[in-house]
């Protein structure tokens, strides 16, 4: 949205009636719900939220110190939307779509400046053009009519725009075009250029939404082991503060096997989006050892950037998403925090004296974050093409208890549920995901896959690993009055398997640099060590053998050093022969 | 410039009058009482005709016959490279009898939020000489990492030792930084006693780091909604310091509960819907344009490291201060209690505390390349430690493991030698380390499942003989 495309309806201009924080009044502004419209002097960005009789209400993007009544207020004529076409991936925006580094140029400044615009896609850079069609072809909305090699990674499918009518080709040509200039000509008059706009509250059309059959696989463990996401899948990952859900979108961000990532950074540390800049060029792709920004759009309005431009960060994140996945791509969206979009509805609403409902939380939070969860899926897109949104959302309780509004909305959406523990945290056992309170409801319909792609015994062999671990936390309730010692012998092996579970399989090290990203193929070759020695384990035990000299043997502790390893494979072969070898050799 | 007697309603520390022009928002206010007394506010809410001012003297004092006047402008906060040595009051006048302050520049109190793609993501240690701190939970340059305390705690000794400790290592070498740039420390209390006011000075005088600090004194009997300003006006002086002047500047805001406990106040007053606990639902917005002011910036040598100090109400951390104030901070180190009671200095409990920034300041050619390893297994170890001690209440020590009653003594030993070491005692990162080793080696070799084993074998010591030489040798 660029301030040129200003429609010049002097007439619907109006004039500031009062200001409070993001929030103001604006009188005689001839306006429609959510048009974009220019605060003041400096001409701020605002979008229009309330109409009563000759009122209008306007949350603004940008601070407002020093506006004040009197000074005007202008309409666009158009709803807030993103510009859509190459560009969008390896960049940096705000909430509104405003390129970070655009900016920083424009306003000559580290700090960000008030009243400067800029469009989410560069208008003027040329892109090598390839037609897919050629005179004569039949269009329709959605149909790719020819590419463009946006970064080493991603080819972007120039598509007709949805609100588009098609019909039949006139002219395509291949060559360097900007993203405004015409690249398809139809009989009917309707000209495709490679740029597109889309009002981020609006979802694009798809034409059926299917249900989702392959896992978004991540590279950690306990995620794809025990509760994977599906590819179009929803999964919250509620924590306390300091318990692990942005490492946790950073690893997702890094290494999970979607086509294109879209990160939010909604209302979180500046900090922690620089990282993200700083790191992704020099990261490879997993996938293809191209940087990670080539297949990345971060938005980041960070927690002291304006509250207006928070809340409708998540919709310009996943208006993007939508795009991508009409190519026919994976898409996966991660948004760190949902918490604080909600709370920026809250602030809202509170400045306009809406009707609080729980916690201060407007009435519609409910309804705002079932339809943002909504616009994942797995999709049949209207060009026939399938492509996923995959959403991932963080949520930060208060207190970090999940009985609060924002958790529960949530949980009665999302079919994944990451439960961050401090607990768990403070003994730096990472990822802190609770195996106990955690859940995939995606699991039985991925487990196909991961017998085909992984092994045919992909789910039993979890099965187990999940029995043993809940026998674990009703023993250590046990131990917790006696002590270890006090216990059976098969229930002290137990819990060492346990244990090896906990320690080797469930951790995992996002700052090591070979244990960060554990393809499925480890993932289960380490669960199967620790059930080789499980076995043999209590074959010897039954064979007499103490389980102290049991649990004491010299190999075994080697488990705990698998996820280091590069060379796994040879690694495990020997580790599994010498468990075997010294266990067998004790009777 | 227009003056007005149009007071019509004075309610907390708020004033509403009426007005005939338009007047901005967060626009600065003098408001003069009949006896003369000047008072400054900010504009709350502008609308045509009346607006809301907030005083930060408190509105005592004031009738519907004070005068009213608009000064056009935001609030600025005079800044210079001589501020200092100075000490001022919350709201930046000079309380000291020094000279004249003559600012080189004047500058909007409320900051503009840093573009991210602008920051320089933190990665320089920052030596405290603290073990619980440098080995567990590391500060780097730009970080903004919070203590939590509680009342009666040492928690100002604890932030005193880190200023004093932190300026050394640069000094000593003689060499100054490579990029040049100088340590500075500012001060800002808000609410504070006058006693605890008094330690701080005593101890900037005494070791002569006033000369490098620049102290804001907002204290427990100057008025409360002057608090809000207070951290901006430190924070503006941070950043010109830093960022114009190339300076390394450390920040210490004590106490942020008496900061909130102002913002509520407000709240309160304007009749706002209350959030949780009665605090305002934009607190965590507002705690953020503070915190998020610490920082680095591409291209500029200096850097805005934060350590707010709060005390928790109830010594619960779930309390909206402490919640949101961990919610937005890189970390938080935690004053505890127990430890205290038990005579630890400084009593950290490392095991809630956390540094974010730690994972990039640490390593090789930072600290030293086992430090993750030693940490990770510390932690560990520690926690191990924790647990066995209610167990043991209840079984006795008898009933327990070997390797259990070792990670008993591992947990008493790492309070009493490395956590323990005193507020006036400084210890250098190979020295946090090697201790950490010698507590490490109380535990066998197998049990190090963190550590990678070429440190093992570097580093671990195979029996107290060897303990014993090793640290003949340091
Ligand atoms: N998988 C992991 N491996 C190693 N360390 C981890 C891992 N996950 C989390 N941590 C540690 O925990 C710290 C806190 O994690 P993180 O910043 O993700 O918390 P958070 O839940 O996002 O907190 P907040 O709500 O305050 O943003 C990290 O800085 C890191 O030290
Ligand atoms: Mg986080």
């Amino acid at each position: 949205m660029s301030k040129a495309d200003t429609t010049d309806a002097e007439t619907d201009n109006g004039v500031i009636q009062s200001v409070s924080g993001p929030v103001v009044t604006a009188r005689d502004l001839n306006a429609r719900m959510n048009d974009v419209v220019y605060v003041g002097d400096e001409g701020l960005m605002g979008e229009v939220i309330e109409i009563e009789g000759d009122l209008t209400t306007v949350q603004v993007y940008e601070e407002t110190s020093g506006v004040g009544p009197g000074e005007p207020v202008e309409n666009t004529g158009e709803p807030l939307s993103v510009d859509l076409g190459p560009g969008v991936l390896d960049a940096i925006y705000d909430g509104v779509q405003r390129p970070l580094d655009v900016l920083e140029g424009k306003m000559g400044s580290p700090y960000l400046d008030r009243g400067v615009d800029a469009p989410g896609i560069d208008l003027e850079e040329e892109w090598e053009f390839e037609p897919a069609v050629e005179a004569g072809d039949v269009v329709e909305p959605g149909d790719v009519v020819g590419v463009v090699e946006e970064t080493v990674t991603i080819d972007h499918k120039v598509m007709v725009p949805p609100d588009y009518e098609g019909g039949e080709v006139v002219a395509a040509e291949a060559g360097s075009f900007t993203v405004t200039e015409t690249v398809v000509e139809l009989d009917n008059g309707e000209e495709v250029s490679m740029h597109q706009e889309w009002p981020v509250r609006e979802a694009r059309p798809a034409n059926d939404k299917k249900t989702p059959r392959t896992p978004l696989v991540s590279g950690q463990r306990i995620l794809d082991g025990l509760f994977p996401i599906a590819k179009g899948g929803t999964a919250a990952i509620p924590g306390p503060f300091g318990s692990g859900k942005t490492v946790t979108q950073h690893q997702l961000a890094k290494y999970a096997d979607a086509d294109i990532i879209v990160y939010v950074g909604c209302g979180e540390r500046g900090n922690e989006m620089t990282e993200v800049i700083e790191d992704f060029p020099e990261l490879e792709d997993p996938a293809n050892g191209n940087p990670l920004m080539a297949r990345t759009s971060l938005i980041a309005n960070t927690s002291n950037m304006p509250v207006a431009a928070r809340e409708s960060c998540i919709y310009t994140g996943i208006t993007i998403a939508e795009y991508y996945r009409d190519m026919g791509y994976d898409v996966a969206l991660m948004a760190d925090s949902t918490s604080r979009w909600a709370e920026a509805m809250r602030e809202i609403s509170s400045r306009l004296e809406e009707m609080p409902g729980e916690e201060g939380y407007p009435a519609y939070l409910a309804a705002r974050l079932a339809q943002f969860y909504e616009r994942a899926g797995y999709f049949e897109n209207i060009n026939g093409t399938e492509g996923s949104v995959s959403a991932i959302g963080a949520v930060s309780p208060p207190g970090g208890d999940f009985s609060e509004p924002v958790t529960q909305n949530t949980l009665r959406i999302v079919k994944t549920f990451w439960a961050l523990d401090a607990d768990l945290a403070e003994r730096r056992h990472f990822p802190s995901i609770n195996w106990n309170e955690s859940y995939s409801l995606y699991k039985d319909q991925l487990d196909p896959w991961f017998e085909d792609e992984v092994a045919d015994d992909w789910a039993e062999r979890r099965q187990w690993a999940v029995d043993v671990l809940d026998e674990e936390t009703e023993l250590q309730e046990i131990v917790q009055l006696v002590g270890k010692d006090a216990l059976p012998d098969d229930q002290q092996l137990t819990l060492e398997v346990a244990r090896y579970l906990r320690e080797a399989y469930l951790q995992q090290n996002a700052f090591h640099p070979v244990d960060t990203f554990c393809p499925p193929e480890k993932t289960y070759l380490m669960l199967t060590t620790i059930q080789t020695f499980n076995d043999e384990a209590f074959d010897a035990l039954d064979a007499g053998v103490p389980v102290e000299e049991i649990v004491d043997i010299e190999s075994a502790p080697r488990i705990n050093r698998i996820g280091v390893q590069e060379d796994y494979e040879e690694y495990v072969e020997d580790l599994k022969a010498e468990i075997t070898e010294e266990l067998r050799s004790l009777y | 410039m227009k003056e007005y007697q149009t007071i019509t309603e004075i309610s907390g520390p708020l004033v509403y009058a009426e007005v005939d022009e338009a007047i901005g928002y967060d626009e600065i206010v003098e408001i003069e009482t009949a006896q003369g007394e000047t008072l400054r506010g900010q504009v709350l809410e502008s609308s045509e005709d009346v607006v809301a001012i907030q005083v930060f003297e408190g509105t005592s004092g004031i009738d519907r016959d004070a005068s009213v006047r608009f000064l056009g402008e935001t609030m600025k906060m005079p800044v210079t490279e001589d501020l200092l040595g100075r000490v001022l009051d919350g709201s930046g006048r000079p309380i000291d009898d020094g000279p004249e302050i003559v600012p080189e520049e004047r500058q909007d109190i409320v900051g503009a939020a840093i573009n991210p793609y602008s920051r320089e993501y933190p990665e320089e240690f920052i030596e405290t000489g603290v073990s619980a701190i440098d080995g567990m939970n590391t500060l780097v340059r730009g970080q903004k990492l919070p203590i939590f305390s509680s009342s009666g705690q040492p928690h100002s000794e604890l932030a005193m030792q880190i200023a004093r400790q932190a300026s050394v290592p640069e000094e000593e070498e003689g060499d100054d930084d490579e990029d040049g740039s100088e340590f500075a420390v500012i001060f800002g209390a808000m609410g504070i006693t006058q006693e605890e006011a008094n330690e701080f000075m005593e101890d900037f005088e005494r070791t002569g780091a006033l000369e490098r600090s620049v102290v804001f004194m907002n204290l427990a009997d100057d008025p409360a909604v002057e608090r809000t300003v207070t951290p901006r006006m430190v924070l503006t002086t941070a950043e010109y310091l830093a960022f114009e002047k190339d300076y390394h500047v450390l920040v210490i805001l004590t106490d942020m509960t008496n900061y909130c406990e102002a913002l509520r106040e407000i709240g309160a007053a304007r009749e706002e819907v209350p959030g949780r606990r009665g605090y305002p639902g934009y607190m965590y917005t507002d705690l953020a344009q503070l915190y998020e002011r610490a920082g680095r910036i591409k291209g500029r040598d200096g850097s805005v490291t934060q350590i707010p100090i709060l005390t928790m109400p109830g010594d619960d951390d779930t309390h909206p201060i402490p919640d949101l104030t961990g919610y937005i901070t890189e970390g938080q180190i935690y004053v505890d209690p127990d430890l205290n009671s038990q005579g630890l200095q400084p009593p950290i409990n490392v095991l809630p505390s956390l540094s974010r920034l730690m994972d990039d300041g640490i390593g090789e050619g930072l600290t030293r390349e086992d430090h993750a390893d030693v940490k990770d297994q510390m932690f560990a170890a520690y926690a191990e430690g924790e647990d066995l001690r209610d167990l043991v209440n209840i079984v006795g020590r008898e009933a327990l493991s070997e390797l259990d009653n070792k990670y008993l003594d591992f947990a008493d030993a790492f309070e009493s030698e490395f956590i323990d070491q005193g507020f006036e005692t400084t210890r250098d990162i190979e020295e946090t380390l090697s201790i950490g080793w010698d507590l490490l080696s109380m535990l066998p070799k197998d049990a190090l499942n963190r550590i990678d084993e070429e440190f093992i074998e570097e580093h671990y010591r195979e029996d107290d003989a060897e303990r014993e030489v090793v640290e003949a040798a340091d």
